[in-house]
């Protein structure tokens, strides 16, 4: 079908013909994630959501060998890509389902990047191999009971003890927590904020998993205890002796969720879709009602500019120009929209929407952990508002 | 151990494709991508390299506009180079018009000891371009291959049968055809991606394999698409109620199929 002008009639499912933004190898690297996702992750997620658990230990190696694992890091066994082409897989793994995005987020945004950018020759050279391999899984230790916008609050302490370094404290939410062989652990310390490399088989090292949860239940989250946990001097993370490491780390994650988040509803627009064509009420497809068109519509529309927003903010970090408040401005507004996206879409499929048979509620659900990890909603508005009046809203008083 | 592995390029089968009432042949102006059933062929080659212990797996492609999506995915699953055969005067190609288009190509490429096809295309589906090709380069062929051992230079081949297999052998060089499904094939890694858009692509035309122009395409073939037609409208199946002996009619309706 082609319209007046000779061009042809736009895809439903690519509105506005970004995938023409996209190299042949992106689109190649692509293709590669989805088709992995179509099939390892859809099968089974609806299962492993309703059952509250990821099989980490089956997949961390089949994502390694993909080389999804630290995948924009350069050299220690990673793939070195670009930034545009991580965010593309994680777009394509949360369209699957925001927990196999979440592991791969946490295993190479989080736990080794820190180490890849603050750790030492040996500390690369010893876990980064293994960790883009999927051989060792990786977790980050940063939100305490007491400490979630505020990691500045954070309690965990280190104390030098003669060659060594002793933690104690409480570390809350972690992503992979107790499937991780390796933790970043961030502790306050006489001489400012310091990140440990903490093997999880270390004395006085516990992970407790938090269960009863609604959202992200096809991932592990649990909670840290550290008590007298011992470590030597050379797992301490030398380059860094601030809050500006673990915040440069979620700088990183925060970027694959914005491309996450357009994926997530890209999921829920296409079942909308789907749905819509097929349900018949009335005598008719659903789709033939003008208010689902409305919601189709809208849903169509945020899915293609968060797709946007998202490639261009990774053009932008592919030249170096990306700043931190940009990221916000994609985290925050990405999120949003594929929730409103999610929410329309669960609409759409009437009773069905509530179901493990579809994939919408799971991404509803979802992503209201995704707006609430790497800053809330309202954390990034602060930073952006912040960026706008040169004014720190964030503690009043 | 050199294997050829050749790939056809295709409309992807997802993309509802359309014919052209004037040519009366797919229009492949889309994108092409790799031929599923090519990438267990090229699968199968990269682990008969690597069970030798060294060597290298080209691909060789026959494909209009210059298309090299599906090779750069054959590119990014390991194979080393490949050699794309794209030409105007290559439209309206039959199956031996292609098949004198690959032998030519194949015979470029130096110290190949196997050549690997699928058993038939996923669009064309003729099923006769391997053992055209081996009969022009007048090679031993096997076909319906669903394993593949090299012992020295001899292929071992198991051959898939409608009662089990056969065990084949026959000298090298030599074409066999894979049966699709036999083998996983490996999902590209991002460093295979990377690696594949620096890795050769020898783009040749008809002339620069040394073939006239009319031996191929339109004008070499030696078939002629007389006329299209709408492939008939499904009909309404038939609802069996079940009162007790649904199973009775199910049998006699297949056995009626000759499928039991
Ligand atoms: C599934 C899941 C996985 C997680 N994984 C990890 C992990 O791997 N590692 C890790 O370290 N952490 C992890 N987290 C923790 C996450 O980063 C925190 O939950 C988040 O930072 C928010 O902290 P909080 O939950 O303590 O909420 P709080 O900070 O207590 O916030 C509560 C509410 O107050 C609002 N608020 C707070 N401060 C302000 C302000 N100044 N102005 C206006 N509003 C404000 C917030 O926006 C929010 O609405 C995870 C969380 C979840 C849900
Ligand atoms: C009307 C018409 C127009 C055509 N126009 C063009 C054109 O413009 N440009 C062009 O390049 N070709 C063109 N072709 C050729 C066509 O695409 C097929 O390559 C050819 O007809 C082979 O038939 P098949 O797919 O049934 O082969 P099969 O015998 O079913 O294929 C078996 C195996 O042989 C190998 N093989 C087959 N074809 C190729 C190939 N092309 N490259 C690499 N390996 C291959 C594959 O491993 C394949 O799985 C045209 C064919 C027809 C009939």
């Amino acid at each position: 079908m082609s319209t007046p002008t000779g061009a042809p009639a736009p895809d439903p499912r690519d509105f506005l013909r970004l995938d023409g933004l996209l190299s042949d190898e992106e689109q190649l690297l692509r293709d590669t994630v989805r088709r992995f996702v179509a099939d390892r992750i859809l099968p089974e997620v609806g299962t492993w959501f309703d059952e509250g658990r990821f099989p980490s230990r089956e997949l961390a190696p089949e994502l390694g060998r993909l080389g999804l694992l630290g995948m924009h890091l350069e050299g220690y066994g990673c793939a070195g890509s670009s930034a545009t082409a991580y965010g593309l897989a994680c777009l394509e793994l949360e369209a699957g389902d925001s927990g196999a995005r979440s592991f791969v987020s946490v295993q190479g945004s989080l736990a080794m990047f820190p180490i890849w950018r603050f750790g030492s020759e040996e500390q690369k050279a010893e876990w980064l191999p293994r960790m883009a391999a999927g051989e060792v899984i990786g977790c980050f230790g940063l939100t305490e009971p007491d400490s979630g916008s505020d990691p500045g609050a954070m309690r965990t302490r280190a104390v030098r003890d003669g060659g060594d370094w002793v933690l104690n404290g409480t570390k809350m939410w972690i992503t992979n927590g107790s499937v991780a062989d390796v933790a970043v652990v961030w502790a306050r310390t006489d001489d400012g904020v310091h990140g440990f490399i903490v093997p999880t088989g270390t004395r006085g090292f516990e992970a407790h998993d938090i269960h009863k949860k609604v959202s992200l239940r096809a991932s592990v989250t649990s909670e840290l205890v550290l008590t007298d946990v011992r470590v030597p001097e050379s797992l301490r993370l030398p380059e860094v002796r601030s809050l500006r490491g673990p915040l440069s780390c979620l700088n990183e994650a925060r970027f694959g969720i914005l491309f996450g988040a357009a994926g997530a509803a890209r999921a829920c627009y296409e079942a909308a879709l789907d749905y819509a064509g097929e349900r018949v009420q009335f005598g008719v497809p659903i789709s033939s009602f003008q208010l689902t068109q409305r919601k189709l519509v809208e849903m169509m529309v945020r899915v293609q500019k968060a797709t946007l927003v998202a490639l261009h903010l990774g053009r932008l970090k592919d030249q170096g120009l990306l700043a931190p408040a940009q990221v916000s401005f994609g985290k925050m507004d990405n999120v949003r929209e594929a929730l409103w996206v999610a929410r329309e879409a669960r609409s759409v499929l009437g009773a069905n929407g509530i179901t493990l048979e579809y994939p919408v509620i799971r991404h509803m659900n979802n992503l209201e952990s995704v707006v609430t990890y790497e800053g809330t909603n309202e954390v990034h508005t602060l930073v952006l508002g912040q960026a706008l009046t040169g004014i720190d809203a964030f503690a009043p008083g | 151990m050199n294997v050829v592995v050749c790939v056809k390029q295709i409309p992807d089968p997802a993309d509802p494709g359309a014919l052209d009432p004037t040519t009366k042949t797919l229009k492949r102006d889309g994108k092409l991508i790799l031929d599923e059933s090519d990438s267990y062929g090229v699968e199968m080659a990269l682990q008969l390299v690597t069970a030798a212990g060294g060597g290298e797996v080209t691909l060789v492609s026959m494909a209009p506009n210059g298309e090299v999506s599906g090779l750069r995915t054959a590119l990014a699953m390991g194979a080393a180079k490949a050699i794309l055969v794209s030409d105007d005067a290559l439209a309206g190609s039959d199956a031996l018009g292609t098949a004198k288009v690959l032998a030519k190509a194949i015979e470029r490429v130096e110290g190949a000891d196997l050549i690997l096809t699928a058993t038939e295309s996923s669009d064309g589906y003729t099923g006769t371009v391997p053992e055209q090709v081996a009969g022009l380069l007048d090679l031993p062929s096997v076909t319906f291959a669903k394993h593949i051992e090299v012992d020295g230079s001899t292929v071992k081949v198991q051959r898939q049968t409608e009662a089990g297999y056969d065990d084949v052998e026959c000298p090298l060089p030599a074409v066999v055809s894979v049966t699709a499904g036999v083998v996983e094939p490996r999902y590209p890694s991002f460093k295979g991606i990377m690696a594949a858009k620096s890795k050769p692509v020898d783009t040749l035309t008809v002339a620069d394999l040394g073939l006239d122009a009319s031996q191929v395409g339109w004008a070499g073939a030696g078939q002629e698409i007389v006329s299209i037609e709408e492939a008939p409208a499904r009909e309404a199946g038939e609802v069996i109620e079940d009162d007790g002996t649904a199973f009775e009619k199910i049998v006699a309706y297949l056995d009626n199929l000759k499928v039991l």
